[in-house]
């Protein structure tokens, strides 16, 4: 345990900023590219909350700036073509090159060495590749908005054959082949990141560090690591199959005589539809998990830190975020209930899928537990962590719904289903990931957020976000179909027009709160007030390092004495204690027998 | 400049866990994902196998079985120079490893003529990628396996650069065992591609 091995920190730009191995900047390198993908996604999600409201009138102001784009004309519409590619690159970039990359890449990066006491990831070589693969499956994200024909069309599922086919209109430019290309790169990005979380977490931990005080974050992030190890590999797959379809002809998922325009162009036929929607789906639903476990990892950390209790149920916190794991790989057939299926099946992922709900019951008892009789502190972050946990609750309820065949089978398709997983991905995992940055913006650049405002966004946000997609459930019931450009054309959907109306005022209420988030980082950043080493008064090892944090984490490697929620222990010198407190003995201690029993 | 990966994660390594089990670790979690997506491609032929059997029997008869008879002995005995290369770096043996290691990589590059002048002769004979769900399923399984014997070719020349050096003595010899894993597991897959492909009718 000493200070040896201690590389001097690289003094080139280069090597500093560009080609670092350092764990914290590849991190950042991940999120600032995520922030710029925040600001796309975010405004092609305005784009069409205008069309969905005012349907064919121009967009204002921005209609004519982007009207060099694909998807708007010259008089500043949204197209009806145009419509499907927002849809398909908003759901694309929110989950490939935003919230991944944040929760894993940002949070993953930063916090795990941090975490297990290490000074830095296993592989920092690689880690620093799994970035420099990401950045070009980014670039080629965004040329794809740019080339002839527009971006992909076909939704974030590409579904087969609609997105196979090339000599329809519908995907015959490049858009779906850059799609393909870049969601394959970043594959490769997130499995290097996934083994190398992994064997970090497995071999790297300090002396006293046992599985048993690891923080709910960093077990979230190894959870999330064996999804990416192996399923993130059957994505990687599935899109092989369809990019040579597409350049080399093959009839991966095109069958016989049912395609005459492709099958007179020289295509053999012999696929399999569905096989498609298997292979998509196997990958996709862990990605479901991928998109939320990091973000009840972060939530946990907020809520016992600011009821300042041990949380409640640690084990049960583990023991269900791993038997979602296991649920998470047998359950993809619920997304295809209606894609034609055997009964038996069927009731097959229904029941599994079922299943999940207990875990995630367990996860919010115990979260609910810990607040329980706690005095807590009402910071920013613990709003956001609050915040996480009511929409989460409000996301998994409806969840159960689509769970139950019959009932899915009248929702499936509906804004009832976009009312769902935003509530989980927007409701729940980004109020996770804005908690995190007010809670450990001090670490990643040494300033605190303003406090004020962060509250003011927090609410804004909350309020915003309910009235957005609240109001989706009833829409979804009333029949509205997702992914149409013009809900006005059907005569079932006038009544609930007026909905549409309200949901995109809502919606643009959101989106302006957001740039209050994005003032008040870059803000901080520069003008912050400097940050103390634990501001917060939490107890996991990262707040034992300096503000920000020196390039090495640790002068010595630390050493483990405590679970990292030991909160308002009787006898302790302060209601926290740090994860390496020597014990104080029982002669030396303020009070005899005050330890905290395990 | 080039920070070698074995030698940054030694860096980190704490004091009961060595650089090797470190790296040898991460390869083990490397291959499983490798499985996976050799597995996805699998599932995928077993299920266009199952909507056309016929076609798929008829079709598998237009392969050579001989030439990849001998391709997987070329690959079965590229394991054991493989072995016999990991053996005499741990004894920290120069021109053993160096032995062993050129051996393997000759090996490879028989396996990879050899799929080359069965590649060329079905284009000579018109058939393509997309002549049918099979030959689908038969260049996509052996070309990314094939690009897996090139990887490790190209990565086992570097180690026979390193090697020659004489660099794996007193026991360091981790980079040898880690590209051995990777080299086991591309014969594994062959293992499987060679029935599957050529001798299921």
């Amino acid at each position: 345990m000493s200070n040896d091995h201690i590389h001097p920190p690289p003094s080139s730009f280069f090597y500093k900023y560009i080609w670092s191995t350092d764990h914290k900047v590849i991190g950042k390198q991940y999120l600032f590219t995520a922030f710029f993908f925040l600001l796309v996604g975010g405004l092609m999600a305005m784009l069409m909350r205008w069309q969905l409201a005012y349907p064919g009138s121009p967009v204002p102001v921005l209609g004519k700036m982007l009207s060099a784009l694909a998807f708007i004309d010259d008089d500043g519409r949204v197209t009806e073509e145009g419509f499907n590619q927002l849809v398909t690159m908003h759901g694309t970039i929110m989950i490939f090159f935003v919230v991944i990359p944040i929760l894993v890449g940002a949070f993953g990066n930063f916090l795990i060495p941090l975490h297990v006491g290490a000074r830095d990831v296993a592989f920092p070589v690689l880690n620093a590749l799994s970035y420099w693969l990401f950045l070009p499956a980014s670039v080629l994200i965004f040329a794809s908005l740019f080339v002839e024909g527009g971006p992909a069309q076909a939704g974030w599922t590409s579904y087969a054959p609609l997105a196979d086919l090339t000599q329809t209109g519908f995907s015959a430019g490049h858009g779906q082949t850059l799609w393909l290309l870049a969601l394959f790169l970043v594959g490769w990005a997130s499995i290097l990141g996934g083994f190398n979380f992994l064997t970090t977490i497995i071999k790297l931990r300090a002396p006293g560090l046992g599985w048993g005080r690891l923080p709910l974050v960093t077990w979230a992030q190894f959870i999330t690591a064996v999804f990416q190890l192996l399923a993130t590999p059957v994505l990687a797959a599935a899109l092989c199959l369809m990019l040579v379809d597409r350049l080399l002809g093959t009839s991966f998922f095109i069958p016989e005589h049912v395609y005459p325009g492709d099958v007179a162009s020289g295509r053999s036929g012999g696929g399999v539809v569905l096989m498609w929607q298997h292979i998509f789906w196997f990958y996709s639903h862990p990605a479901v998990y991928i998109l939320v476990l990091p973000g009840m990892g972060i939530a946990s950390d907020l809520i016992s830190t600011f009821a300042r209790k041990p949380i409640f149920g640690y084990k049960a916190m583990v023991a269900s975020m791993a038997s979602i794991m296991g649920l998470g790989f047998i359950v993809w057939g619920h997304h295809m209930f209606v894609s034609g299926m055997q009964p038996v099946m069927g009731k097959t992922f229904m029941i599994s899928t079922m299943l999940i709900a207990l875990p995630s019951g367990v996860k919010v008892f115990n979260w609910l537990g810990t607040l329980w009789g706690s005095s807590i502190r009402f910071t920013a972050p613990m709003l956001c962590g609050l915040s996480f946990l009511s929409m989460f609750i409000i996301g998994g309820l409806s969840g159960l719904f689509m769970a139950a065949t019959p009932v899915d089978i009248f929702i499936h398709d509906t804004y009832y289903i976009v009312a769902h997983f935003h509530y989980i991905v927007f409701g729940g995992t980004l109020f996770a990931v804005f908690g995190g940055f007010y809670f450990w913006f001090p670490k990643m650049f040494g300033r605190m957020m303003h406090e004020g405002l962060a509250k003011l966004h927090c609410a804004l946000t909350f309020v915003g976000f309910n009235l957005a997609f609240f109001p989706m459930h009833f829409l979804g019931e009333a029949g509205h179909m997702r992914r149409i450009s013009t809900p006005t054309e059907y005569e079932w959907l006038m009544p609930v027009q007026p909905m549409n109306v309200f949901i995109s005022h809502s919606a643009f209420l959101l989106g302006a709160a957001q740039l209050i988030f994005l003032f008040n980082f870059f803000w901080s950043w520069v003008a912050g007030r400097r940050a103390e080493p634990n501001p917060w008064q939490s107890n996991t090892l990262e707040w034992t390092t300096p503000s920000p944090i020196p390039y090495y984490n640790f002068d010595k490697v630390p050493t483990v004495h405590h679970g990292p929620y030991e909160y308002s222990t009787a006898g302790a010198e302060t209601d926290w204690t740090p994860q390496d407190r020597p014990d104080a003995g029982p002669a030396a201690g303020p009070a005899a027998g005050a330890g905290k029993g395990h | 400049m080039y920070q070698p990966v074995a030698v940054a994660a030694g860096d980190h390594a704490q004091a009961h866990e060595s650089e090797h089990e470190v790296s040898k670790f991460g390869m083990w979690l490397f291959l499983a994902s490798e499985v996976m997506f050799f597995a996805a491609f699998i599932a995928a032929y077993v299920v266009l196998r199952a909507h056309s059997r016929g076609a798929f029997a008829e079709a598998a008869r237009e392969l050579n079985v001989v030439l990849a008879a001998v391709n997987t002995l070329a690959l079965i005995t590229s394991s054991l120079t493989m072995v016999l290369a990991v053996g005499a770096a741990q004894r920290g043996d120069r021109r053993g490893t160096v032995r062993g290691l050129a051996a393997t990589i000759a090996l490879g590059c028989v396996f990879l003529v050899i799929k080359y002048f069965e590649y060329s002769a079905k284009f000579h004979h018109g058939i393509y990628p997309s002549t049918n769900a099979f030959f689908g399923c038969y260049f996509l399984l052996t070309g990314f396996h094939g690009l897996h014997v090139l990887a490790g070719i190209i990565a086992l020349s570097i180690l026979l650069v390193v090697a020659s050096r004489g660099v794996f003595r007193d026991g360091y010899y981790t980079p040898v065992e880690c590209t051995g894993l990777y080299w086991h597991l591309v014969d594994v897959v062959w293992i499987f591609l060679f029935p599957i492909l050529y001798l299921l009718h």
